[in-house]
């Protein structure tokens, strides 16, 4: 488990490093998530290293987001004036992007794998 | 006494924790896409501090180390994917055109929606990245001159809605294949949404986590482009 999160937190600095380094538009976790990909599929690092603390996290992932949600309350104010265009938009858009998103994969997917359904 | 104590750790973290797992208990108890443990959580986090009057700063010297944890849980991300390649090879062509053309709708209808229902130019702007993760959507709104507070509240807000409704919205319409579900939910919904997807379906899962870097990395190269288009 300590093995598990010590490799995932070198790899999220890692990821740090490069996204600063470079001034990427792309935050470090999100390349260090592409490390890990490419650490597993070099054999450099072997999924049972890393299993228990990446299902640990992950079977947790919603937690992590709360602090970040509360934070909402600081901009109740900014929220609160244009109410309106922001909850229409918002909740509309997000539809419609899964519908857009779902339907695209599923047409493209008829034709790429048929067998696999 | 008690004041001082707001001060330490202990207050936000326990606070999360035990708002949390009763959530998570109504949660299963009711079994309602309703009562999803994220909003649940957040707004009674939020009632809380609001009526006992404590400000968010000292609710946050504990909330920060559970947000800390979502560094390594994206990273973490990575594992899924790796370890489900195979099905997500055999998919890239829908995967990859799916997530653009998300990408797309998302800041098309976003911003398209605010401006036609009269909202002002920072609106527009801070809604135009909405659906990618929170990192990302600030560092795009920087550049493009939006207010970067008001998008990261609007990207929680919409990740709570496809974690809410995403995978019975898409059963609705026809989209039960857990591989296309889950990259609809992680194109619009980010990380909230994938958390959702993750006790959906393992694999469905797995995309929105590959979604979720797709999508950030898709529109924080189109979105300032299209507003050059639109100056």
């Amino acid at each position: 488990m300590v093995r598990g999160f010590a490799i995932l937190l070198v790899l999220q600095f890692l990821g740090e490093i490069i996204s600063t380094g470079l001034n990427l538009p792309i935050p470090g976790n999100v390349l260090g998530m592409g490390l890990l990909m490419l650490a597993l599929g070099l054999k450099l690092v072997r999924t049972e290293w890393v299993e228990d603390a990446v299902e640990l996290l992950l079977s947790h992932l919603a937690l992590f987001f709360v602090p970040a949600g509360v934070g909402v309350m600081v901009y109740f104010d900014l929220l609160a004036a244009e109410w309106l265009p922001i909850m229409v938009s918002t909740v509309l858009s997000t539809f419609v992007v899964m519908a857009v998103t779902g339907w695209v994969a599923k047409l493209l997917e008829k034709r790429v794998a048929p067998h696999d359904r | 006494m008690i004041g001082d104590l707001l001060g330490t750790p202990l207050f936000g973290i326990g606070l999360t924790l035990l708002c949390y797992a009763l959530a998570q208990l109504l949660y299963r108890r009711t079994g309602s896409i309703f009562f999803n443990p994220v909003p649940v959580t957040i707004v009674t986090i939020i009632g809380l501090l609001t009526a006992l009057r404590i400000s968010y700063a000292d609710y946050a010297v504990g909330g920060k180390y559970i947000l800390f944890l979502l560094g390594p849980s994206v990273v973490a991300l990575g594992f899924p994917l790796y370890t489900r390649r195979k099905d997500i090879l055999v998919r890239k062509a829908p995967i990859l055109i799916g997530i653009l053309a998300g990408a797309l709708t998302s800041i098309l209808s976003a911003s398209g929606l605010a401006w036609l229902l009269g909202g002002s130019r920072d609106v527009v702007l801070s809604l135009a990245p909405k659906s990618v993760t929170t990192p990302i959507a600030i560092s795009i709104v920087e550049k493009i001159g939006g207010i970067a507070p008001l998008t990261a509240a609007l990207v929680v807000l919409t990740g709570c809605i496809g974690a809410m409704c995403g995978p019975e919205f898409c059963r609705l319409i026809g989209i039960k294949d857990p591989a296309a579900m889950g990259l609809a939910v992680g194109t619009a919904a980010h990380g909230i949404g994938t958390a959702r997807m993750l006790e959906v379906n393992r694999l469905g899962g797995a995309i929105a986590g590959l979604a979720i870097g797709l999508n950030g990395l898709i529109t924080s190269f189109i979105l300032p482009l299209l507003f050059l288009l639109f100056r």
